[in-house]
């Protein structure tokens, strides 16, 4: 039978995988947006297991909305790299230098 | 999956630790792979893979949902761009290595901490090894899901809506791109044309015919 620790320990492994791969590939923001839709995942593994462990579908309706911000989160995302490559023909974060930063 | 007996039981779970398995080797070779196209892949499959888990713990509905939107349109808008966009790799990849081992103590520390705040010390007052309670099997999810949603959630509902046009225009706006010169069909103006703009009524004096 399926806990809910085998659940959280999934969703924790997981969360720190992503936040691995932020580390790793700091220079490629496609490879960033990814690992941001990763990071969502594994907090929407939280929400289905204390969802189903507890009997409240408010859980499942939070990761509905979780799953709605994370599209419009990445189209525009998307579509901002898209403008950056036509502007600089690179999708390197260290070329962002406009703002000084 | 209704796991009434002890040997349903146990499939299940073999069924979830081969699934989580795949998960995590999937989002390893999100985080290691050299080429972006075989992330977005391997991100495919690690979508999949949770779909599959969401389908063990009866959450049917969400793991239709991250199949079909996520997979379905997502994934194929990261794979759309990351096939336009002509990237140079070998710079990319370069000082892949130099953070390396900070993301790696970083990814070891948060899973130590997250197990053993799990198994060492239970959340309070919730018990982390009770196992899942499957619903009865006239039990719909769908169903349920949507009796809150469109009643209890309905404003936040319609909310979500309102943000998907604003990502849809505010995406469009930012990649629409007027090329000079550029042949195309003014709707606007074709429709605010009147007759008296386009037409000339002029008045001929007969002639004579010599």
């Amino acid at each position: 039978m399926i806990t809910l620790a085998d659940l959280l320990t999934l969703s924790g492994i997981l969360f720190a995988l992503a936040v691995a791969g932020i580390f790793l590939n700091r220079k490629n923001v496609i490879l960033l947006l990814m690992c941001v839709e990763l990071l969502l995942l594994a907090a929407n593994f939280n929400f289905i297991a204390f969802s189903r462990m507890l009997g409240d579908l408010t859980g499942q309706v939070f990761v509905f909305f979780v799953l709605t911000v994370a599209a419009a989160e990445s189209a525009i995302g998307l579509a901002i790299l898209v403008v950056l490559f036509r502007e600089r023909r690179s999708i390197n974060v260290e070329d962002l230098n406009t703002l000084k930063g | 999956m209704h796991p009434t007996g002890e040997t349903e039981a146990v499939l299940v779970q073999i069924l979830f630790y081969l699934f989580a398995t795949l998960l995590v080797a999937g989002a390893l070779g999100v985080i290691t792979a050299r080429n972006p196209v075989y992330s977005v892949l391997f991100l495919v499959f690690s979508f999949i893979n949770s779909a599959a888990i969401w389908l063990l713990v009866e959450a049917e509905f969400l793991a239709i949902v991250l199949v079909l939107v996520y997979v379905g349109a997502v994934m194929v808008l990261f794979l759309f761009v990351v096939m336009m966009l002509d990237i140079n790799l070998a710079e990319i990849r370069q000082g892949f290595t130099r953070f390396a081992w900070l993301g790696w103590i970083t990814a070891a520390a948060v899973i130590v901490e997250i197990v053993g705040v799990i198994w060492g010390h239970g959340l309070g007052g919730v018990d982390v090894g009770r196992g899942f309670v499957s619903e009865p099997a006239n039990y719909s999810n769908t169903l349920e899901l949507g009796r809150v949603l469109y009643t209890r959630y309905a404003y936040p509902f319609e909310l979500a809506g309102v943000l998907l046009v604003v990502a849809i225009v505010a995406a469009i706006a930012l990649t629409l791109r007027h090329r000079p010169g550029m042949k195309a069909q003014d709707v606007s103006r074709q429709v605010a044309v009147r007759a008296k703009d386009r037409l000339r009524v002029v008045k001929v004096s007969a002639e004579k015919r010599s």
